[in-house]
């Protein structure tokens, strides 16, 4: 059997970090091969390289046995390399089948598209790989796992013999998991060589042929997928056994703070996204919204923050209806938010650290003389204080925010949200592309501000992360919640059945 | 004794260390205006140069003209005036996210709404004729800043677009106004005077620079504190760097966007009212040359700072008053003014081009 | 109200297809620099200087052809210019655009002082000539209102259709297309972002060009100060009020070239003093603004794409 793809001593230094520390890396031809690891540990960077999106500081690479000079997408792509990104390129008014030939376009008297002889075409590759979809829809009227599937046949249009598949589960049901895996499949066995990017030990485990593991940028073992067992594995990935449990001081109280009542939204193209949600988040608690991304759970965070409308429904905070008032009323109120974006929503990047961490607080005593002028030295010293209590890693206080890294301003989110003294904190996708040191220092956050009395909200697409932080679960679903349940009492099996619509037991 | 002076010396030349590299920082941070401003006279040299003037007699002219004597310094400030109220105009609504590119129409209509209260009263004491006068203008303006604000804030319509569709709006309605119902006897389009109980002193005499420019300063510490050091500077700041952060942040982006752009608005209207009551003690029929455009070019060449809001007004004020003493004696079209303006504000549009020829040019050093 | 419907006339008809196609020609030039992401607000200046280019070159070559074919390639070489400050540097698209404008006020009335002695206008130049379309010329109303025109009217019915051929069945169509949505995924399909923002522009130009070479050339055969008069804004009006789309836009461009012709004819008569019947378009387009902006969603994104 040949390689078909060799990649020799790779090291990829960036300013701060050696992403790439010289790593061997060998997948033979017709093989799924797993590339596993930790947020950070180097396998996007790995891949760019291999895709020709970043040019290595050293290492050699070979494809089918050739060496090659890797310069740019476009030479991987000549020599056979297809990547499907964890961000979709895909455009989305045009329809699957315009993705699909998009830069490779067939025409007629040299001028015009020939839609027809395009379809057809498109049409046996669809068949010949067993992935269907409807050539004619425009992509964004498409679930996530379909436009999945065009990423693929996209790739595959464009002459790809090796795959380059870039966390392709991570916004997938675990139902769409599987359509992924019977497509994988039926890859190989048409004879393409597929490499699988994934963070998730059970899925590499399930697909893949042999496994590469790397972390903080070194090979840290290749094995045969089946040679081995899930502990294993995951030691080798982490360095050190994962016991990723919260000490959890139950107190049992039944002093609601949040409570909705037939909550109902749209989402911005006016479709319902929100078809009525009841749920109550009590003092000492924290409940996890678990689903997969796009269920309803950003235009939940909206209505509950006050930045969307409600289109009915109720929602109370100690009992007072606050489905009217604005989003500064709710900051008042005592409800504090971590934004699922934090560049979109919760940081003012041009803004210093200083600015930011008054913003929602910057009108009121005491960070204001006679609500019109602002209270520097008051501020000022709030603001040294937070960063030293937050350990926020910033030159100083007025440095503006978009110097740092993404950890650091997370920290700085946190650290302005959990000051305020909030009485319910609403907290979406906080660990988002955050480290792994990061990570933990949120979730103890989160877990500190629930033990001190705070009510809280978390939703998370990360599974993980909901079963190690929530006292509850509730699982959302196309806009409703479909069940709620005690974490001691369910399984992840159950939980993930229901965040794809089905019954649970 | 010694242990003293020594600390004193210390401390003077840690002082003069943080100013010098203070001013440093001060200078690389305006050296892109500074050459966008010669690069642009140097294109106007080449445009002088083809078409066969002298851009030495022609610069020198100007020069000569914008400050040779008090009485050109005079007309230099005359007619920064208006331009550092158009220019606070645009940068308060820019700090919010609008692009105000209608600063001339609400100068305008600022400027007959003073002249209509200037003309209707008589025998009103001149301490509560001139504010009522400035006030009308201010009101006016900001109304011509208030449509495109809730038309933008209810209904999305894009800012650029309104604010320039009604800046021809004002020019013809006033246009209307000073020709038929306001008309003075005689063949040009003005209105009568206004009563001598309304006019802004002139400062200056023989020149025509007046009390206007007085606000126009205090206007400017005004605008620098307001953005700086108060809730609602903030709160407009935060909103024209990231709106759904501010939003999320508790700040109401369709009020804080009114409020700027009608305060925009007034600050063009104060500029016109300005104009009629210190400088032509009546309305005039296309009195103002473009300081609207004047305004929006003075903005970014003062790198949306009021402070240097106040120096590049002093520059394009000098291109006005010099270019016409320019005109007269070399008889370069005055609108070569226009060219110099147009070529400073799209070399200042793109700060890398500036930088990609200065790399080119060999002055990597300046670049960084 | 008797004389107000005497100027409802077959005339006004023919009026308001001549005042439509420069508002149009810009209107699509709009469309093609939008569709790749960039905002073009200096079609206003591209006009103005297009417009006093062609009667430079007729005035002395004595050809209103090669006239128009100068004001073409200034219009274009203003797009590239456009582009290559927003696209290559990374310029703020408004500011750029307003510089453009400014300085096509400026440096026409600069130019007609020096090559004509005065600011205000420029000698009269040879126009072009109207032609007669012989069948079409022939049917009772229709033909009086379309028969009989200056060759750069039918050019722009012909440039509308052509630009919906070209967006939405042409390769380079879906590539534009790609590109102003979603540069990254055109980029990875392998197609030049940053070539086809030029080229998009430049075209952008060229068309507003033809509108400027109508209105000196096939409209008064003579330059006059600010002669675009904010048509170059009302042909963004029309650009989105049409949705972005070529056959939309020619739509709304007759609205505003209606609107246009009716305001001359009502100033012809007297009725309303000129001031408040030039107002009209200007009103008109705020109003369209309001009224349809909310539905209307861009077709691209235009924050520049600058590649990691």
């Amino acid at each position: 059997m040949t390689t078909a793809i060799e990649m020799n001593g790779i090291t990829k230094t960036f300013p701060s970090v050696v992403a790439n520390d010289k790593i061997d890396f060998v997948v033979e031809k017709g093989e799924i091969h797993g590339l596993l690891g930790e947020n950070g540990a180097g396998k996007t960077v790995l891949m760019n390289i291999l895709y020709g999106l970043d040019r290595p500081d050293e290492g050699q690479i070979f494809v089918n046995g050739k060496e090659v000079e890797m310069d740019s997408p476009a030479t991987a792509i000549k020599l056979g390399i297809g990547m499907v990104h964890q961000h979709f390129m895909l455009v989305p008014s045009l329809t699957v089948a315009e993705n699909i030939i998009l830069g490779k376009e067939l025409t007629k008297n040299k001028v015009l598209l020939d839609m027809n002889r395009m379809l057809n075409d498109v049409k046996d590759f669809c068949e010949r790989y067993k992935l269907e979809v409807d050539l004619k829809a425009p992509v964004y009227t498409l679930p996530v796992g379909v436009q999945q599937r065009v990423e693929i046949l996209k790739a595959l249009y464009r002459g790809a013999d090796i795959l380059i598949l870039d966390e392709p589960t991570s916004v997938l049901t675990p139902q769409e998991v599987e359509e992924l895996f019977k497509a994988v499949r039926a890859l190989k066995e048409q004879g393409k060589t597929v490499i699988f990017i994934s963070h998730k030990l059970k899925e590499v485990l399930a697909i893949c042929d042999r496994i590469t593991v790397l972390r903080r940028g070194k090979v840290v073992g290749a094995v045969k997928a089946d040679e081995t067992i899930l502990g294993e594995l995951a030691e080798t990935m982490v360095g050190r056994k994962v016991v990723f449990t919260f000490k959890k001081k139950r107190i049992k109280t039944r002093e609601v703070v949040l409570k909705t009542e037939n909550l109902k939204a749209i989402d911005d193209r006016g479709l319902p996204a929100l078809k009525g949600v009841d749920f109550e988040v009590c003092a000492f608690e924290i409940l996890g919204i678990a689903g997969v991304e796009g269920n309803g759970q950003t235009e939940l965070v909206e209505v509950l923050t006050g930045l969307r409308k409600a289109t009915e429904g109720k929602i109370l905070v100690d009992n007072n209806d606050i489905t009217k008032a604005s989003p500064g009323e709710r900051i008042r109120l005592g409800i504090s938010h971590v934004p699922e974006d934090r560049h979109k929503r919760g940081l003012i990047p041009d803004f210093s650290v200083m600015e930011n961490l008054i913003l929602g607080s910057h009108n009121k005593p005491p960070f204001t003389v006679g609500r019109v002028r602002l209270n520097f030295e008051k501020i000022s010293n709030y603001a040294k204080r937070l960063i030293k209590d937050f350990s926020i890693k910033t030159p100083n206080k007025d440095t503006p925010v978009r110097h740092l890294s993404g950890g650091t301003q997370q920290r700085v989110v946190v650290a302005r949200e959990f000051s305020r003294k909030p009485k319910l904190i609403i907290a979406s996708q906080p660990t988002r592309g955050l480290d792994v040191g990061a990570t933990e220092y949120v979730r103890k956050k989160l877990v500190e501000m629930r033990d001190q009395g705070c009510a809280v909200l978390l939703i998370s697409a990360d599974l993980d992360e909901i079963w190690a932080l929530s006292d509850r679960i509730a699982v959302i679903y196309e806009g409703e919640i479909v069940a709620i349940k005690d974490p001691e009492k369910t399984s992840e099996r159950e939980l993930g059945l229901l965040m794809a619509g089905g019954k649970s037991g | 004794m010694a242990e003293k002076t020594r600390e004193q010396y210390l401390e003077t030349k840690e002082l003069l260390r943080r100013f010098f590299s203070r001013l440093e920082l001060e200078l690389r941070r305006i050296l892109p205006q500074i050459i966008a401003i010669l690069a642009a006279f140097l294109a106007g040299a080449i445009v002088l140069l083809l078409t066969g003037y002298s851009p030495i007699e022609a610069y020198g002219a100007l020069m000569r003209g914008a400050f040779g004597d008090a009485f050109g310094v005079g007309q230099t400030f005359t007619q920064a005036t208006p331009i550092i109220f158009t220019a606070l105009a645009f940068l308060f609504a820019f700090k919010s996210g609008l692009f105000n590119i209608g600063a001339e129409g609400q100068l305008l209509v600022g400027g007959f709404a003073a002249a209509l209260v200037g003309i209707s009263f008589d025998g009103l004491p001149s301490f509560v004729h001139v504010p009522m006068a400035l006030l009308a203008g201010a009101l006016a303006g900001g109304l011509w800043g208030f449509i495109p604000a809730i038309l933008k804030a209810k209904l999305g319509a894009h800012e650029v677009i309104t604010t320039m569709m009604l800046s021809y709006v004002a020019f013809y309605v006033t246009g209307y106004l000073v020709n038929y119902p306001y008309k003075a006897p005689g063949w040009v389009s003005q209105t009568p005077p206004i009563a001598p109980s309304a006019e802004l002193p002139r400062i200056l005499q023989p020149t025509q620079l007046s009390a206007s420019i007085l606000i126009a300063v205090i206007l400017v510490g005004l605008t620098h504190y307001t953005l700086q050091k108060t809730t609602f500077g903030y709160e407009v700041r935060a909103i024209g760097l990231n709106p759904a952060a501010a939003e999320s942040g508790g700040i109401s982006i369709t009020r804080g966007m009114i409020l700027a752009l009608v305060i925009s608005g007034a600050m063009a209207g104060l500029g016109g009212a300005g104009e009629v009551m210190g400088v032509h003690r009546r309305f005039i029929e296309g009195f103002s040359p473009g300081y609207g455009w004047d305004g929006l070019a003075v903005a970014l060449v003062g790198g949306l700072n009021p402070v240097g809001v106040l120096l590049a007004a002093v520059l394009f004020g000098a291109l006005r008053s010099g270019g016409m003493v320019m005109t007269r004696v070399t008889g370069v079209p005055l609108d070569i003014v226009s060219i110099l303006q147009a070529l400073v504000i799209l070399f200042v549009a793109a700060p890398m081009l500036i930088r990609y020829l200065l790399k080119r040019g060999g002055f990597k050093w300046l670049s960084s | 109200m008797v004389e107000l419907l005497d100027v409802i006339t077959v005339g006004l008809f023919t009026a308001a297809l001549r005042m439509t196609t420069p508002i149009a020609f810009a209107s699509l030039g709009g469309i093609f620099s939008e569709r790749v992401g960039i905002i073009n607000i200096g079609l206003e200046g591209m006009m103005l200087i297009s417009a006093f280019a062609g009667v430079a070159a007729t005035y002395f070559s004595g050809n209103p052809w090669l006239g128009v074919l100068a004001a073409v390639l200034v219009g274009g070489l203003l797009g590239l210019f456009h582009a290559l400050l927003t696209v290559k540097f990374v310029g703020n698209q408004i500011v750029s655009g307003t510089g453009i404008n400014i300085f096509a006020l400026g440096f026409t009335a600069y130019m007609s002082q020096v090559l004509w002695g005065s600011r205000g206008a420029s000698e009269s130049v040879q126009g072009l000539e109207v032609v007669s379309i012989p069948l079409l010329k022939d049917i009772p109303i229709i033909g009086d209102i379309i028969g009989t025109h200056t060759p750069l009217v039918y050019l722009m019915l012909i440039i509308t259709v052509l630009s919906y051929v070209v967006l939405f069945k042409t390769p380079i169509g879906l590539r534009i297309r790609a590109v102003g949505e979603h540069p990254a995924a055109a980029d990875t399909a392998g197609i030049d972002v940053f070539k086809t923002k030029y080229l998009c522009v430049m075209v952008s130009g060229m068309l507003a060009g033809l509108g400027g070479a109508f209105l000196s050339l096939g409209h008064l055969s003579l330059f006059a100060w600010g002669m675009t008069g904010g048509r170059g804004f009302i042909a963004m009006a029309a650009m989105i009020f049409g949705n972005w789309m070529p056959f939309g836009a020619f739509g709304a461009s007759f609205l505003f070239g209606f609107a246009d012709a009716l305001q001359m004819r009502l100033q012809a008569l007297g009725l309303l003093p000129p001031q408040i019947i030039l107002t009209i378009p200007y009103i008109l387009t705020v109003a369209v603004l309001a009224g349809v902006v909310r539905k209307a969603i861009p077709p691209s994104n235009y924050k520049p794409y600058v590649k990691e």
